[in-house]
């Protein structure tokens, strides 16, 4: 029979299960899909699994086989997780409700969504981490087509599902490879079977499909190409959430994968990432700066950041990973907290989501542009920040080890990328509005994140350290 | 250089070899037969060219899909059944987990009115 170690080892992946199925059931018992109760129940669903992965630090470990890693690691990632998820249920009813999408099919799919996340941030072996990239892909494009009256959210979704079904390929080709090299998918193996610097071809060409596979996921260049499309066609909400969460759980399984399994070929793939994270920044930043649309703009943004990002998998080390996982807890806060800005300015029926339309919006709107103002400069990286001192721990683990061109690169693109996000608050503050703004609705659930994601923020920026050392003390 | 390398590139080639003789194959032997019809894309039954949102019977495509996941769990429960002495209690309980969260899948689909040919 099971072990306790199985049943506690994914006891936060069970209970969303769970939820996501109450949910389901709920939702049969009104006609109309209005049941109220879903909202609630996601949201208690997503606060018990949190609560219970982080009772487990320091009290899991390998469980099913060694198919499952519950360590500590994947502990921070899992609450992480679980806040992405119970904020995305926070800003999604009202959005919902004006854009007349059905709730008891959303927050199912949302909840299932997590649970793959988790389960790729819990996978000690290649095969459970691709289950995981595919049920969270699964979710993700029905969710970014749930409104269905809107081309563009078809557009997006048809988009999404082509080319991740394509990325999908890749990775589990990359899988096949490795597997036929050194005979084992989990993680432990493959490292084990994998120490010469210039290995197998086959394997040299399984990691490659790998890498592939994983810059398609993170939205890294030259495989980036998806991502604008089906951010601006997405539901916000689910914009918000993808722009997030997907990327945290995939940068975990590439320090799980290439940070530490696959550490010893590091020469056959290092210089390969160090240009695509190169080219990921240096083209996200460049093409933001003339976008016209807020929500094309933060995923061009975005894409900057999986490169920055990736700036920590080629410096490598525990001190490069703390400092990622670290940006990766920053860029989480400040990311939903910028997408909830932008629900909130952009309620207009037809869906554009124009720069336009932050003219003057500081003064209107105090709460708003004061938020607003946390989020921007904290993706920017000004100090006193999370997302200022994610970029000092990242650059400084990088320049340690050597890597100090890529880090020049970096900070310029960091210079660069100020511009765009401070134009926005030049806007609110600056610029008189040309035409009268929109009435923004005054909902407890918004401002709420409003003031916990900027908190949370500030308080990171305050005391990193404390931080810093929790994630060091959870690397594996 | 390395004992696997003639097998990757063994594997682009019987790859490239089959796609590429299969295609010159139909075009030598094949018979051809044109006719208008023929020519046109082949997209299940409705015609190829005009706006893609135009609205279609869904109802088909909800029966296919539920068929296609219980065609995909009965083919799973083959190999477990087959091993299901050496599987022990565990097999059997996670094989129950699994259908009853399929259970719950038909039972929604059932409430919302999927096998309802009106």
């Amino acid at each position: 029979m099971y072990s306790s170690t199985d049943i506690i080892g994914i006891l936060p992946e069970f209970l969303l299960v769970i939820t996501a199925i109450l949910v389901l059931i709920l939702d049969l018992l009104d006609k109309r899909g209005e049941t109220a109760g879903v909202v609630p129940l996601s949201l208690v669903g997503f606060i018990g699994a949190g609560i219970v992965s982080a009772f487990l630090w320091d009290r899991g470990g390998y469980a099913f086989y060694d198919m499952v890693v519950a360590d500590n690691f994947t502990t921070v990632f899992r609450v992480l997780l679980c806040f992405i998820g119970a904020i995305t249920v926070l800003v999604s009813p009202a959005y919902l409700r004006y854009r007349d999408i059905r709730l008891g099919e959303y927050h199912p799919l949302l909840i299932i969504a997590v649970f793959g996340m988790m389960v790729m941030v819990s996978a000690a072996d290649l095969l459970l981490f691709f289950l995981g990239v595919e049920t969270l892909s699964i979710a993700l494009y029905v969710l970014a087509c749930l409104d269905r009256r809107d081309s563009r959210s078809t557009e997006a979704a048809l988009k999404y599902l082509i080319l991740g079904a394509f990325s999908t390929a890749f990775l589990l080709y990359g899988v096949a490879l490795l597997y036929a090299v050194t005979g084992f998918t989990s993680y432990a193996g493959i490292m084990e079977n994998l120490r010469e610097t210039t290995p197998d071809p086959l394997a040299v060409a399984g990691i490659g499909f790998l890498l592939i596979g994983f810059a398609f996921k993170v939205a890294a260049v030259p495989f980036h190409f998806w991502s604008p499309d089906v951010y601006q066609g997405a539901p916000t909400p689910i914009t918000a959430f993808m722009s997030v969460g997907p990327k945290a759980a995939a940068f975990v399984a590439l320090i799980r994968v290439f940070g530490i399994a696959l550490d010893g070929t590091a020469d056959v793939w290092m210089d390969a990432l160090a240009i695509v994270a190169a080219l990921t920044m240096t083209l996200g930043n460049v093409v933001a700066l003339r976008q016209q649309n807020i929500k094309r703009m933060l995923a061009y943004s975005s894409i900057a950041h999986a490169g920055y990002l990736l700036v920590g998998i080629v410096a490598g080390g525990q001190r490069a990973f703390a400092a990622l996982s670290f940006y990766l807890v920053a860029y989480a806060l400040m990311n939903l907290g910028a997408f909830t800005v932008a629900m909130l300015v952009n309620r207009r029926g037809d869906g554009d989501y124009q720069l336009e339309d932050y003219k003057g919006a500081g003064f209107a709107h105090p709460l708003l542009g004061a938020t607003m103002a946390i989020f921007m400069f904290s993706l920017a990286g000004i100090p006193p920040t999370a997302g200022f001192f994610g970029k000092l721990y990242l650059f400084s683990a990088a320049v340690e080890k050597g890597y100090v061109l890529l880090v020049v690169i970096a900070v310029l693109n960091s210079a660069l990328a100020a511009y765009y996000y401070l134009r926005i608050l030049g806007y609110m503050y600056m610029a008189r509005p040309e035409r009268e703004l929109k009435p923004v609705p005054r909902l407890g659930a918004y401002t709420f994140t409003l003031i916990l994601t900027s908190a949370i923020i500030l308080f990171i920026g305050a005391l990193p350290a404390g931080m810093l050392n929790l994630l060091f003390a959870a690397l594996p | 250089m390395n004992d696997n390398f003639p097998i990757l590139i063994l594997l682009f080639l019987v790859a490239a070899v089959v796609v590429l003789a299969f295609l010159a194959l139909t075009v030598f032997f094949g018979p051809k037969r044109p006719n208008p019809d023929k020519g046109l894309p082949f997209e299940c039954g409705t015609v190829g060219v005009g706006d893609a949102r135009a609205p279609f019977p869904i109802k088909y495509y909800l029966a296919g899909i539920i068929f296609a996941v219980f065609d995909v769990e009965l083919a799973f429960l083959y190999p477990w059944a087959v091993a299901f002495r050496d599987l022990r209690l565990v097999g059997f309980v996670s094989m129950m987990i699994f259908l009853a969260i399929l259970a719950v899948g038909l039972y929604y689909a059932v409430r919302r009115g999927v096998f309802e040919w009106k």
